[in-house]
């Protein structure tokens, strides 16, 4: 080896040495814990297993999976019709809006997310502000009940993940050459068309970018459930932390971790199979 | 009456800070005319393409298309094409995709799409290359497509802004004679511009040179060659010496002028000149002759010799500090650097400039 190749290594090791140790050690771990057989009381048994992930197949673990991937669909739809035109105005500002517009998005991540969605608790409560501003409109007579529901978990989602999507989708939109939109106009676009048939398929890397930075976080992010959906609606990531902590089966939150994780892997692969083709496409 | 396919008339356009990139132009343009819009950059011809395109709505003024005022009309319903300076292929479609943008866009039928890019392609000398994508071409062939994306609309007017530019010196010269023949065959009305008066002289009907968001003088380019107005159009297009003297005797078709420290007899052609005047005459380099003829009592020092693109060029130092060029065709001339010469030029050769100014 070259004396450059040899430093290269020595630069790396350390860096090796870390993602060994606190990432792979670790997901080894859960994963061997997942075919442990659990004691009645605290542990596990080190015998060959797989009634943890059997017990997964029961109807009760599947739907909480389910609950888990429509809301994890629900809210990156949501996140992408409203962080798509947010990042694209964005790219189009001028200078002075542009950085203002990013210090507003960048500005949430200076408070904690608990307590920035303690915020929404009081926005979204019966005698909260946004009833208060809606009866004050005269648009509704009782109080809508949003909080502890199925809506008001979706709001949180979108709250806490639309940053990224916007940031994706902006700077994808910041590297648009726009003289090409002029170019479509010339040629008998009108300015709808214009943005369909130029602007977005080539912002479209940004959206796609942005689906994968939203999704997998929203599949296993189960706090905003937690405080803003009251006990009603269980997600996966609940479940785990109930199996670790009050139900001391680490065997069988091991078992869900993985399945979680081996799931949302497989949609993100099946998912950039079918836009890796256009992304492909669309590289200059 | 000929048929006018463009009109500017007063067009103003204002930048943020007051000044102005177009001070009030106004332009006449024939159907099947080739006009170029010749000036350095910053004049404001860009400006001028894009208000005619559509992309831009001046300050004051009008554009009329045909006969219709379309001065706040949408580009895309003027029956405008533009080949721009950066090309401005789409990048995620092919070069057929590209080509037929404009026909998909009026949803002509797929096979007349296919036919009528594959004939656009063909006049652009691109057969058969419908499915490259444009990040797989030279610069000169993405230039090719972005004329033929404009040319298969059949626009009344197409305009082409800088389309040479960035290629290098051969490809421009044979890319200005294709499209020279090109436009002679579509009959299409084209206005060219650049900031190259070689390709403006080479390829245009008539120029229209600008400078400061005016134009100087429009005209044939054996008009703006011969007989240019003023001596930012003389010393613009083809090299010119600018030389100011007064007026001492008035002939018939020809006055006598005090030049320097000599006298030189010029042509006046239409103007009429009053003795004592102060007049601007611009004698172009290659008619500026030296030898031993010492009548006219000019006389000039030598500085330096040059060759460049096939001439000899020779600075020469007057009395009076300015300098002036002469050149001609060969490598060296009989005379040395530092030597002192005799110089003259004939009469017809000198053209009176910057008369205008004089009644403004």
């Amino acid at each position: 080896m070259r004396k450059s190749e040899k430093n290269a290594v020595w630069m790396v090791l350390p860096l090796y040495l870390f993602t060994l140790v606190f990432v792979a050690g670790p997901l080894l771990y859960v994963a061997a814990l997942s075919f442990a057989k659990p004691n009645e009381g605290y542990g596990v048994t080190w015998s060959f297993t797989l009634e943890n992930y059997k017990r997964i197949l029961e109807p009760v673990y599947l739907s909480t999976f389910a609950g888990s991937f429509r809301l994890a669909v629900t809210s990156t739809l949501a996140i992408c019709l409203i962080g798509y035109p947010f990042g694209y105005f964005m790219a189009k500002s001028p200078k002075k809006t542009k950085k203002r517009a990013m210090l507003l998005l960048m500005a949430p991540f200076w408070v904690n997310s608990l307590i920035r969605l303690y915020g929404w608790i009081i926005i979204l409560q019966k005698k909260g502000i946004l009833n208060w501003i809606l009866r004050k409109l005269g648009l509704i007579e009782k109080p809508l009940s949003i909080l502890y529901s199925y809506p008001a978990i979706v709001i949180g989602m979108v709250y806490v993940l639309l940053p990224f999507m916007a940031l994706s989708v902006f700077s994808s939109a910041e590297k648009m050459d726009w003289s090409l939109v002029e170019a479509a106009r010339d040629l008998g676009a009108s300015g709808f068309r214009a943005f369909w048939t130029v602007t977005f398929p080539l912002t479209l890397p940004g959206l796609l970018s942005g689906v994968i930075l939203t999704f997998i976080p929203s599949m296993g992010l189960f706090f905003i459930a937690d405080i803003l959906g009251g006990n009603k609606i269980v997600l996966v990531g609940s479940l785990i932390q109930e199996q670790m902590t009050r139900g001391s089966n680490w065997a069988f939150a091991s078992a869900l971790a993985m399945v979680l994780m081996i799931l949302t892997t497989l949609i993100i692969l099946l998912y950039r199979k079918v836009s890796n083709v256009k992304e492909l496409e669309e590289m200059r | 009456m000929e048929d006018i396919s463009l009109e500017l008339k007063n067009i103003e356009k204002h930048f943020r800070d007051g000044k102005n990139v177009l001070d009030g132009i106004s332009l006449s343009i024939r159907q099947g005319e080739f006009i170029t819009l010749l000036g350095p950059s910053g004049c404001g011809k860009t400006t001028t393409l894009r208000i005619i395109a559509g992309l831009e709505v001046p300050d004051s003024g009008s554009v009329w298309l045909d006969g219709k005022d379309v001065t706040n009309l949408e580009p895309e319903k003027r029956d405008v094409n533009t080949v721009f300076q950066s090309y401005a292929l789409f990048p995620h479609m092919t070069v057929g995709d590209n080509v037929g943008y404009g026909l998909k866009l009026k949803r002509t039928p797929k096979k007349i799409i296919r036919e009528e890019v594959a004939r656009a392609l063909k006049m652009v000398r691109l057969e058969g290359y419908e499915k490259r994508k444009p990040s797989q071409l030279s610069g000169g062939q993405r230039q090719r497509v972005a004329i033929a994306r404009a040319i298969v609309n059949h626009p009344r007017i197409l305009l082409l802004d800088e389309p040479l530019g960035a290629l290098d010196l051969q490809l421009r010269r044979a890319m200005q004679t294709e499209l020279k023949h090109l436009q002679k065959q579509l009959g299409i009305t084209f206005v060219y511009i650049t900031h190259d008066q070689e390709e403006a002289i080479n390829m245009s009907d008539r120029i229209a040179v600008m400078k400061n968001g005016k134009f100087e003088q429009i005209g044939t380019p054996d008009e703006i060659y011969n007989r240019p107005r003023t001596s930012y159009v003389a010393t613009f297009v083809g090299n010119a010496n600018i030389l100011r003297g007064r007026v001492e005797t008035v002939l018939s078709g020809q006055a006598l002028l005090q030049v320097n420290e000599g006298k030189v007899l010029v042509d006046t052609r239409e103007e009429k000149l009053q003795i004592g005047e102060a007049v601007t005459i611009a004698v172009r380099t290659e008619n500026i002759l030296m030898d031993e003829d010492c009548g006219c009592g000019l006389k000039a020092v030598v500085e330096e010799k040059s060759f460049s693109a096939g001439q000899l060029r020779m600075v020469l130092r007057l009395n009076d500090g300015q300098q002036i060029v002469a050149s001609r065709y060969g490598i060296d001339a009989d005379v040395k650097v530092g030597q002192q010469v005799c110089w003259r030029f004939q009469s017809a050769d000198a053209v009176l400039v910057d008369r205008e100014e004089r009644y403004a």
